[in-house]
């Protein structure tokens, strides 16, 4: 009795080692070019006047970075309170969409640790955490090894830039800017399932370029999504779910 | 700490949060017909893309020939290769079409 338990241990160690190492090599990337813009960050919060206090605590609680920089650009004297928490909320609102679109994933989870999960839900956490989802399961162990580290090194690395000031000028004389839209095209890539699923995606681009052309602030984002949305209704499969087909229902 | 900025901060967590955690409320609660899953499911490529459409498509020539590039590497190459290989074409790219 005793060896079972002790090999079902070992089997399930051999489990968690498995997750952990597969959710690291998903997340090196992701570390190394969030790196920079972190320091960036936190280099600039120095110069609007924030402690490395204050921006570790920002970081460790709010931990999105896109949401942050726009903070820091509208910090100043008097602090605009409900003018960047508005702002935030706005840069912000595509969660609520990837918090949709990851809840399948989660639906094997206990509550309590799905909305404990869903406060590391960074984009890269999120896209990352769905193709594990796809491809295989998504499992708690693989979840915090992938999204621990990255709030680590973000809460360090904006902490260090706002503590020691100038330690990347310029993330873009090194391509770190493209690094994320070279990460995002990657999981693309193993996203695709064909051209009429690929359709949204082309008319999502469409209108975020138009849409960053015209309008101010981060609304490219959220109107190129909706549209994409939108035709990902229009295209929706025409097959019933199978439990529905034999409750004899369409839908 | 100033209180107005324990204030930004805390607004600024609460909102963030209410985003992550409120698209999975919301779908606890709603029976989903086949077009609102036709239209989850296109959510995460098109967000995707939205986020990276204006500088891969509307930056300058460098940006989308290095976009190209990098789709084609991630087609046949481990993904930190085809990364790596992305933004070393954008660099060179920048550097000889600007």
């Amino acid at each position: 009795m005793n060896r079972e338990i002790a090999i079902d241990t070992e089997a399930r160690r051999g489990a968690w080692r498995g997750e952990v190492a597969a959710a690291l090599a998903d997340l090196l990337p992701v570390v190394v070019s969030a790196a920079p813009f972190a320091l960036l960050l936190g280099s600039l919060a120095a110069q609007k006047g924030l402690g490395a206090g204050e921006v570790l605590l920002m970081s460790a609680t709010v931990f999105a970075g896109g949401s942050q920089f726009v903070a820091i650009d509208l910090w100043g004297t008097p602090l605009a309170v409900a003018g960047i928490v508005l702002a935030t909320l706005l840069v912000n609102l595509r969660h609520v969409l990837m918090g949709a679109a990851i809840a399948p994933h989660l639906a094997h989870w206990p509550r309590a640790r799905a909305y404990g999960a869903l406060f590391l839900l960074a984009d890269e956490i999120w896209a990352l955490s769905l193709r594990r989802g796809t491809r295989i399961r998504l499992g708690p162990v693989y979840y915090l090894a992938l999204s621990v580290p990255l709030y680590l090194t973000w809460c360090a690395c904006t902490t260090l830039g706002a503590r020691f000031g100038h330690l990347i000028e310029d993330p873009a004389a090194w391509g770190f800017d493209f690094a994320f839209a070279a990460i995002f095209l990657c999981l693309l890539v193993s996203l695709w399932q064909g051209p009429r699923r690929g359709l949204p995606w082309v008319v999502s681009a469409a209108v975020a370029v138009a849409a960053h052309s015209l309008l101010p602030g981060v609304w490219y984002i959220l109107l190129g999504a909706a549209t994409g949305a939108a035709m990902g209704a229009l295209l929706a499969d025409p097959e019933p779910l199978p439990s529905e087909k034999e409750r004899g229902r369409g839908t | 700490m100033a209180p107005d900025v324990a204030l930004t901060i805390a607004g600024m967590a609460l909102a963030t949060y209410a985003t992550r955690a409120g698209g999975y409320w919301l779908v606890q609660r709603a029976r989903l017909g086949r077009r609102a899953r036709g239209a989850l499911e296109a959510v995460p490529g098109a967000i995707l893309i939205a986020l990276i459409a204006p500088l891969i498509l509307a930056t300058g020539p460098a940006e989308t020939l290095a976009a190209a590039i990098t789709v084609l590497a991630a087609l046949r190459l481990p993904t930190l290769a085809a990364i790596v290989i992305g933004i070393g074409s954008v660099v060179l790219l920048r550097a000889l079409i600007g």
